[in-house]
């Protein structure tokens, strides 16, 4: 319950903004600290678009939900079966 | 608290690689023996990496104003230390910095240490700090969620201000900058991190004593007090809460 209103809440709050990535902020204050800056290297692979980096994190999501899923499947039969016996 | 390729200047870039590289080695080291000396919390142990997998592929919203995600470390590391979490950590970022474009290889070295280093070091203490202190293995796992994801952010953001001094205020003005995007932002994001966190160990201690018992995370109770469960005295009762 918790965790769902702390997600909700500031979408609810906050208007106006666009809930950018925190990470993407960083690099525009470097470039505020630093104008000169130029990063020197590139993505080695970026998703062709918003759409396709929205698909890959569900996957690693997916996947991992997928892993513990089974993991708390698997103890729930085992203590299912101790209570058989 | 991904830092971005090539946003590191060459020498910090090498240096973070540098650091982390022990930590690495050691954590695969601390990966064979935890799998050879607990067999059966293999899958357990592929659980924590998964749930790193889970939670750092959840974009929250902040209140700030902008996004960012938890790191999923402090479960992995209140079961099996923080020394394990270095590789899986690292594998997590490896294939974002590949496939998701978020981090790079570069900057992998500077990553893993704020996540899969700095964070778990510190959880493990708050975790430690926090049973001595007598809290519940519930409470203690919450705070060190949540202290384990704030120190990730506050880790990345003394990174960026080495790299990129303040003209004006040098390190000390550039770190409050980068803490004021990193660890505000962060804030909510790391308690709903250490909530989850709770809420799995919870889910563990009901459904998967077997292992956490062999990780001599919980103590099994002595018979008789089983038999007592059995009685008219509630569960909660007989959780046993004495930690490793």
């Amino acid at each position: 319950m918790a965790v769902a209103l702390l997600t909700i809440a500031p979408l609810a709050m906050v208007h106006n903004v666009r809930f950018q990535g925190a990470d993407n902020a960083a690099r525009d204050l470097i470039g505020a600290i630093n104008p000169g800056y130029r990063p020197w290297l590139s993505q080695v692979w970026v998703p062709p678009s918003a759409e396709v980096e929205g698909l890959l994190f569900t996957l690693q999501a997916v996947l991992g939900a997928l892993l513990v899923g089974y993991f708390f499947g698997v103890c729930k039969a085992r203590s299912d079966k101790e209570k058989e016996i | 608290m991904h830092i971005a390729e090539g946003f590191l200047p060459v020498g910090h870039a090498v240096g973070w690689t540098a650091v982390s590289m022990p930590f690495f080695a050691h954590g695969i080291y601390r990966l064979r023996c935890v799998l050879r000396r607990y067999p059966n919390s293999r899958l357990l142990l592929a659980t924590s990496a998964a749930f790193i997998f889970v939670l750092s592929a959840l974009k929250l919203p902040s209140i700030t104003g902008s996004s960012s995600h938890p790191t999923g470390v402090g479960l992995g590391t209140v079961l099996f230390g923080p020394s394990v979490m270095a590789p899986l950590g690292t594998m997590v970022l490896l294939f974002q910095a590949l496939l998701l474009a978020h981090g790079g290889l570069t900057t992998l070295g500077a990553n893993a240490f704020s996540m899969a280093i700095a964070g778990p070091c510190v959880a493990s203490w708050v975790f430690g700090v926090s049973r001595k202190c007598r809290a519940s293995l519930m409470v203690a796992a919450f705070l060190a969620g949540t202290m384990g994801d704030w120190a990730t952010y506050l880790t990345t953001a003394a990174q960026l201000a080495l790299a990129f001094p303040d003209a004006a205020g040098g390190f000390a003005g550039s770190f409050v900058k980068f803490g004021s995007v990193f660890a505000i932002t962060q804030i909510p994001l790391a308690i709903v991190e250490g909530l989850v966190t709770a809420l799995v160990v919870d889910l563990l201690i009901s459904y998967s004593r077997p292992e956490l018992v062999e990780l001599s995370f919980i103590k099994e109770p002595p018979d008789e007090e089983l038999a007592d469960c059995n009685g008219s005295r509630s569960p909660d009762h007989c959780a046993p809460c004495h930690g490793p």
